[in-house]
């Protein structure tokens, strides 16, 4: 197949402009509801909406899950550790 | 095949206790944590620590790894013994099935070295309990239909392409071991560091579960004039010292073609200037920042002197009055 012949395929862009709904949210991330519950309580990460049905996540939400789920299984850091490890981490990215 | 010295690889010695490798193995890891690290070689350190601490934090693992001796070096030409690799270790797997965030269990992608020794059923993480998993992405295996792994890519594009938007095709790593290739739509007005999700594009699904999805991180090439911020374009104009002094209407360019910008009487070197809406598009769209610098013409020739000691003569001048000088 040429270059030309190839489907395009259109992504759907992680920003702050979207809103996934929380059963999508889990999904997109791999995570389950009772992790992503933890997260929210540890202010890991902070959903649009008041009542968890309403809950709305961002493109940010997602980086910030995943990233999470990651230094939490690969070095067993604990929540308040993921949160402020994913604090510095941006600020350091901030800096640079 | 090379052997693989886990030791080494770890930095303990073949004597350390259990405590010793848990702790050089969560050390290790930090430091060459894929989302942590700037390390050139994060990923593939990260992946083979992981293989080295799957192997030596288990007991049984462990012992028959050892029964290998202790004279192999690390990248040294391995066949397994007779009677034992090729899948011929028996061992119990580790790993809880359904436990931690994912729900599921998951491994890595170890090496052949791993994989003959100990079969892919070897491979076992533990999603709550801080299990190493490989830095490139890891499977969920269970025994119905399970979601194919995430894979996660860079694509590099230039601020042309983040302005009005293109497409890039991409070669990702098959299941297999194979190349696939992709067209990947940019949209307008991405900016550094942002991420786009193409859902079903990641690895294929286990037991007609579905497929993964693929994480693209956009990178920005540099570029000759422009530097971006978010949304905002910077960009450095140097001007001649009666521009900035008189003030002047210069043509300033943009990514969307030149426009004139008028530079007020008495602006100083590192003054800013905003071009509203000049930046990348989107919600808001970005402005264009242009930082004025003074390039002073040499004074290479006997007119050009000239001017400047009538300056020197006629301008009562003194940059530096405030540091006393």
């Amino acid at each position: 197949m040429t270059r030309d012949e190839m489907n395009v395929l259109m992504g759907q862009l992680l920003d702050e402009s979207l809103e996934l709904e929380f059963e999508e949210f889990c999904r997109v991330c791999h995570a389950s509801e009772a992790f992503v519950v933890e997260l929210v309580a540890e202010g890991v990460i902070e959903p649009r909406g008041e009542e968890r049905a309403r809950w709305r996540f961002t493109g940010r939400s997602v980086r910030r899950t995943q990233v999470a789920i990651r230094l939490h299984q690969d070095l067993d850091v604990n929540l308040p550790g993921v949160a402020l490890a994913l604090d510095l981490l941006e600020e350091i990215q901030r800096l640079r | 095949m090379d052997f693989k010295d886990y030791y080494a690889t770890l930095g303990v010695s073949r004597e350390a206790s259990a405590d010793e490798i848990k702790r050089a193995y969560r050390k290790l890891a930090r430091k060459y944590h894929p989302d942590v690290s700037k390390e050139s070689d994060a990923e593939a350190r990260f992946k083979e620590l992981g293989e080295a601490y799957e192997v030596l934090k288990d007991p049984e693992k462990r012992t028959a790894y050892d029964q290998l001796g202790a004279n192999w070096k690390a990248g040294q030409e391995f066949r397994p013994p007779p009677g034992a690799g090729a899948r011929g270790f028996r061992y119990s797997s580790g790993g809880s099935p359904g436990g931690g965030p994912g729900g599921g269990e998951q491994f890595g992608e170890f090496s052949d070295f791993f994989e003959t020794l100990f079969g892919r059923g070897g491979q076992a993480g533990d999603m709550g309990g801080g299990g190493p998993r490989g830095a490139q992405g890891f499977h969920f295996r269970q025994a119905g239909p399970s979601r194919g792994e995430d894979q996660q890519a860079r694509v590099q594009i230039s601020l042309e392409d983040a302005f009005r938007g293109a497409s890039r095709t991409l070669e990702l790593r098959a299941p297999d071991g194979g190349r696939r290739s992709i067209r990947v739509a940019i949209p307008r007005g991405v900016t550094e560091g942002q991420r786009i999700r193409l859902a079903g594009q990641g690895l294929p699904g286990f037991n007609g579960g579905p497929a993964g999805d693929l994480f693209l991180e956009v990178t920005f090439e540099p570029h000759p004039l422009f530097e971006a911020e978010g949304r905002n374009l910077l960009l450095t104009l140097p001007v001649t010292p009666w521009e900035a002094a008189l003030g002047a209407t210069l043509g300033v360019p943009t990514l969307g073609g030149r426009v004139d910008l008028k530079i007020p009487a008495g602006s100083q070197s590192g003054r800013r200037l905003r071009l509203k809406g000049r930046g990348l598009p989107g919600s808001p769209v970005g402005d264009q920042i242009v930082t004025l610098r003074i390039d002073t013409p040499p004074a290479d020739s006997p007119e050009a002197r000239g001017v400047y000691e009538e300056m020197r003569s006629k301008l009562p001048f003194n940059p530096r009055k405030d540091m006393g000088g």
